[in-house]
């Protein structure tokens, strides 16, 4: 039951959002400055993480190849698919769910401790727009920061398959070249859309409907980097994308 | 004016407020007072719109806050200043911001006129070196002097303090509670304070209600309480040493 009701809550919560808008020139500024804090702020770590991991993709592959019959272009391949299909869009969102999503909860909750919501409420402002749309409208970025990822988590495995001397540069090529489909890109960009979209709003519920003090405001932080954890995980095992569509028909064929 | 009637309050299922009646004059300082727990700021928050009463009327110079239309009930929010209890200042904006914000937020004022008006309201409450600094660079009893001039910006018909001075020295605390009684007194602003603090009953109480348990327990002059026989309130009065002496020298 507690479940239904913070789901019909959660609900409630994103169709205030969208009304009684805050005046378009203060909001310009918030939209501004939540993305300097939730996308330009997470670059860093992003491009850290994706180097790396990128790398150690391509390292694991490479040592699990034993068979002198499988092309060395494959562990260009696996990266590339890894990255782009999963690494990139999933994890990093599963990433940005603690750093993004915690600074969005107790950003929020705080406010909520300290009556600074009750304060706008009284002047009559719609907080949850003030607070909440421009945190949605930045993080409709995080496909920019995505690609970001696909790139360096590709230029990581690179990187450590050519001095790590698992296989050739022109292999390496050759294997993120094989078999390309853009629509892979499209697919991960729009998977990254809608995760941008939890990872905005259920920190947010999270920060916003909290009660008692500062104990709870890290507990709310906490609750909330779980929730959108598990929401982007379930997501990310319910959305088909083409790999399960050929393997749905592969199994028809069958 | 202010006019509560019959105002009921429960959250799951304990009463909090039980049937308060209360006139709440303009140009005046009413004070409620009681002890913690007795729905001091549960009835100041039914007053802000932030809680519903269940029952009873709540009328704003005649008019009843519950046959109001949703933007009629905008409209008056936008005629009530609130002081908090922790100031509820901005973090991340300056004082001069967070004076500014509310013009920002709801009128059409051009950025010159705002900072006009804000600054004025600054100068009222001697915060003009201060305006361009963090609330967390202030003291406490800046920071509610920076409060009540976002609360007067915009030159409210209501003004609501909840216990303005709970965290300050004797001497702020008198500084504060004489700054809202001046400005509610320059402006003919009907003004509500939650408090349990005798010293601002004694300085600035026009108007007293007491509340005990959710009940009006008194109300009435500040010179009266001396007089009252009323058990409740004469409990809660002198229950500190202070009070005790300040009756015998009275009597």
């Amino acid at each position: 039951m507690k479940l239904l009701h913070h789901i019909g809550a959660y609900f409630l919560m994103l169709r205030l959002v969208f009304i009684k808008p805050t005046k378009g020139k203060v909001m310009r500024k918030l939209i501004f400055k939540d993305i300097q804090v939730l996308i330009i702020g997470s670059l860093g770590i992003v491009g850290f993480l994706s180097f790396f991991v990128g790398g150690v993709v391509s390292i694991q592959t490479a040592l699990n190849i034993e068979s002198p019959l499988i092309p060395k272009n494959l562990v260009g391949f696996a990266t590339r698919q890894s990255v782009i299909l999963e690494f990139a869009p999933t994890f990093m969102s599963i990433i940005l769910a603690g750093k993004v999503g915690s600074f969005i909860t107790s950003s929020i909750g705080t406010m909520r401790v300290t009556e600074q919501i009750d304060a706008l409420e009284v002047m009559g402002i719609n907080s949850v727009n003030y607070l909440v749309f421009p945190k949605i409208i930045a993080m409709l970025l995080l496909p920019l920061v995505i690609n970001i990822s696909m790139f360096l988590g590709i230029l990581g495995g690179y990187a450590a398959t050519l001095y790590g001397g698992f296989s050739s540069s022109a292999d390496f090529i050759e294997g993120i070249q094989m078999d390309f489909k853009p629509f892979h890109v499209v697919y991960a960009f729009l998977k990254t859309l809608l995760f941008a979209m939890i990872l905005a709003t259920i920190p947010s519920y999270q920060g916003y409907y909290m009660k008692g003090g500062a104990l709870e405001v890290g507990k709310a932080a906490t609750v909330a980097f779980v929730w959108t954890s598990v929401v982007i995980i379930v997501l990310n095992y319910c959305l088909p994308d083409d790999s399960t569509t050929q393997h749905n028909e592969s199994i028809r064929w069958a | 004016m202010i006019q509560l009637r019959n105002i009921t309050k429960a959250f799951d299922g304990r009463e909090v407020l039980k049937g308060i009646s209360m006139t709440f004059e303009p140009g005046k300082t009413n004070l409620i007072i009681g002890q913690s727990g007795s729905g001091k700021t549960v009835l100041l928050k039914c007053m802000l719109g932030l809680h519903q009463p269940d029952s009873g009327f709540m009328l704003f110079n005649n008019n009843a806050y519950q046959e109001m239309s949703d933007s009629q009930r905008r409209t008056l929010r936008q005629e009530m200043g609130m002081v908090f209890q922790g100031s509820a200042l901005f973090d991340s904006m300056t004082v001069l911001e967070n004076v500014m914000f509310p013009m920002q937020m709801l009128t059409k004022k051009s950025d010159a006129e705002m900072c006009k008006a804000a600054q004025e309201v600054i100068d009222r409450v001697n915060l003009v070196d201060a305006q361009n600094k963090l609330p967390a660079e202030l003291s406490g009893g800046m920071q509610k002097r920076v409060a009540i001039a976002r609360a007067v910006v915009m030159k409210p018909k209501y003004l609501f303090c909840d216990e303005p001075n709970s965290g300050l020295d004797p001497k702020t605390a008198i500084v504060i509670d004489n700054l809202i009684r001046e400005i509610t007194q320059e402006n003919n602003i009907t003004t509500v304070i939650n408090s349990h603090d005798m010293n601002s009953v004694m300085e600035i109480g026009d108007s007293i209600l007491f509340l005990k348990d959710g009940v009006k327990a008194w109300e009435g002059k500040k010179e009266l309480i001396f007089k009252t026989d009323n058990q409740a309130i004469n409990d809660f009065v002198y229950s500190s040493r202070l009070m005790k002496k300040v009756k015998e020298v009275y009597q």
